[in-house]
């Protein structure tokens, strides 16, 4: 699948967003702090920027609106809904410690648990599709919102090391869920690499019954919007190195930063604040290699009818 | 709306493509370019149509596949490919992926006849119904920003401005080797039924879940390429009789 640089910038910033405020509804930082009210805006930033830069890939973006009303079938009008409604408790929540300096358990709750039904719905927009294997699996959902919740943790250690605190369990949480959500990446790619393919030119033709079934002609000489949206073709090496890239950087280094951070980061002051940042920062370069494979490396039945 | 008609529709319009008569010759693609460029919807665009570079939509294309015997049932002589020209358009299937998953309400299935259709004006560009579909049905027209696909030619089928004759879609009246047939699937005594019955018609992809309407008619069996060409005449002239008895001998002689 064509890897679309607004969906990926899409997925990651709104998974990091909704990560975040997930964690802030919480209650784990102090709601008087500068750091925490200045967590709620970055929450609130990540999230609306990365819903903006989903639809900037739209043909008519002007009626974007109406993509709110097909919630009974449709997991992409269901994410729409869901964007919007869980806006209200986090809008709440960051008013709440803003200009109040409290944090509200009940909103905060709701607000955190409609976080994650928002990235689940984000994620089952993919993992509905049969026609794209890789993606038509349970774990799809489960890893989004693994990464979506390591992020947020990893993000508010960050926030409670400038003065949110709670330091030492946000380093603890952010490692565990770096953890549970690499495993089932794992579990994903293996599935993705390993699984027989459900679709094949036989059965994409019926001709299975008089042989193998090989492309002789294209039905055009050149490029179509098939082949360029669902056609990419990754080099195998080029796909090892990037999942390389993506477990060190999203996974490996902000876990072992944030392990040692958990012990000594309480009386390191800035300098942990500072080594939080670099592992969230890295963290993010990480997981847009990891999506940015998630769309490239996974292949579309429909590539049975152009030998790709 | 997205969510499909209760099934089944009472009418299965769609078509019937056989594989043994089909030449690949495109007629019916560029004439289904041609009458649904000006038909229902905003025209389907080319983009750097003289250029290089050309590509553009279209609702109906014609791929070819060589068949390898040995990996089946093996049809012509061991090693004998087999080359099969292969028209696809939407199949306007009836458990459709495309339709459900569009979250504007612009792609719908007709509940009385399972025409699968996009509502333009409805149409954000999204293109996660091309996502959807297995078999690459849709296409995005680049210019106006909304999803293009076959519609039966349901401003044909319908028209009676038409002659009757001509109330089918473009391709199938275009096809010169009647390899394409239109009708009610849903109706057992149809032509379409009854060829689909007789031949085997099967569906592509049906592991996909889709229940595709429009049906495929496979090649049918050929004869070995051995026996319909026949033996090379022998070098042997002991039963020459007559002229070539004379012929045979004077040769001989020279």
């Amino acid at each position: 699948m064509h890897p679309a640089p607004s969906i990926i910038v899409f997925t990651t910033l709104s998974g990091l967003g909704y990560g975040l405020a997930a964690v802030l509804g919480l209650g784990l930082l102090d709601p008087a702090a500068s750091a925490t009210k200045v967590a709620h805006v970055a929450a609130l930033a990540l999230i609306s920027g990365g819903l903006m830069s989903s639809t900037l890939h739209l043909g008519n973006p002007q009626r974007a609106w109406r993509a709110l009303s097909q919630w009974r079938s449709s997991w992409l009008s269901r994410e729409g809904v869901m964007a919007i409604l869980t806006f209200v408790p986090l809008l709440v929540s960051a008013w709440a410690s803003v200009f109040e300096d409290r944090y509200l358990p009940t909103v905060g709750i709701v607000g955190t648990v409609l976080c994650m039904v928002t990235v689940y719905c984000t994620a089952m927009i993919y993992a509905s599709l049969r026609s794209v294997q890789a993606w038509h699996t349970k774990l799809t959902p489960l890893c989004y919102r693994l990464f979506s919740i390591a992020g947020g943790f990893t993000a508010a250690s960050v926030f409670g090391f400038c003065g949110g605190g709670n330091g030492f369990a946000l380093c603890l949480l952010s490692a565990v869920f770096l953890l549970a959500a690499w495993v089932a990446k794992v579990f994903w790619r293996r599935n993705m690499l390993e699984a027989a393919p459900l679709s094949t030119p036989e059965s994409a033709t019926g001709l299975g019954g008089i042989g193998r079934v090989r492309l002789l002609e294209r039905p055009h000489g050149t490029e179509n919007y098939l082949t360029s949206e669902m056609g990419v073709k990754v080099a195998r090496k080029h796909a090892a190195k990037l999942w390389k890239l993506a477990f060190v950087a999203g996974g490996a280094v902000p876990g072992v930063l944030m392990l040692s951070l958990m012990p000594i980061g309480g009386s390191l002051g800035p300098v942990a604040a500072l080594l939080a940042g670099l592992a969230l920062l890295s963290h993010m370069l990480g997981m847009l290699a990891e999506r940015w494979l998630f769309f490239a490396e996974a292949r579309h039945a429909v590539m049975n009818y152009y030998d790709g | 709306m997205t969510s499909l008609p209760s099934l089944p529709t009472p009418k299965k319009l769609g078509l019937v493509i056989d594989l043994d008569v089909c030449v690949g010759c495109h007629a019916c693609v560029v004439n289904c370019k041609e009458w649904n460029t000006g038909g229902y919807g905003a025209a389907l665009s080319d983009q750097d149509p003289y250029g290089a570079e050309v590509s553009g939509a279209w609702l109906n294309r014609v791929h070819t596949f060589e068949v390898v015997p040995g990996g089946g049932e093996v049809v012509g002589e061991a090693g004998d490919a087999r080359i099969v020209h292969f028209p696809k358009s939407c199949l306007h299937c009836e458990d459709a992926p495309c339709v459900t998953v569009c979250p504007t309400g612009a792609s719908y299935k007709r509940a009385d006849d399972g025409i699968v259709l996009v509502d333009e004006a409805m149409c954000i560009g999204c293109g996660l119904c091309a996502w959807a579909c297995p078999y690459g049905a849709r296409e995005m027209d680049l210019a106006a920003g909304v999803m293009k696909k076959c519609t039966l030619c349901i401003d044909r089928i319908y028209n009676e401005t038409l002659e009757e004759t001509d109330r089918q879609p473009a391709c199938v009246r275009t096809c010169p080797a009647n390899a394409r047939h239109f009708g009610d699937l849903a109706d057992p005594q149809s032509a379409v039924s009854v060829m689909v019955a007789e031949r085997g018609g099967v569906d592509l992809m049906p592991e996909q879940g889709t229940r595709p309407v429009n049906k495929y008619l496979p090649p049918r069996a050929r004869t070995p390429l051995a026996e319909s060409a026949g033996s090379l005449p022998a070098e042997d002239t002991a039963g020459a009789t007559g002229l070539f008895a004379w012929l045979d001998k004077m040769l001989d002689r020279v």
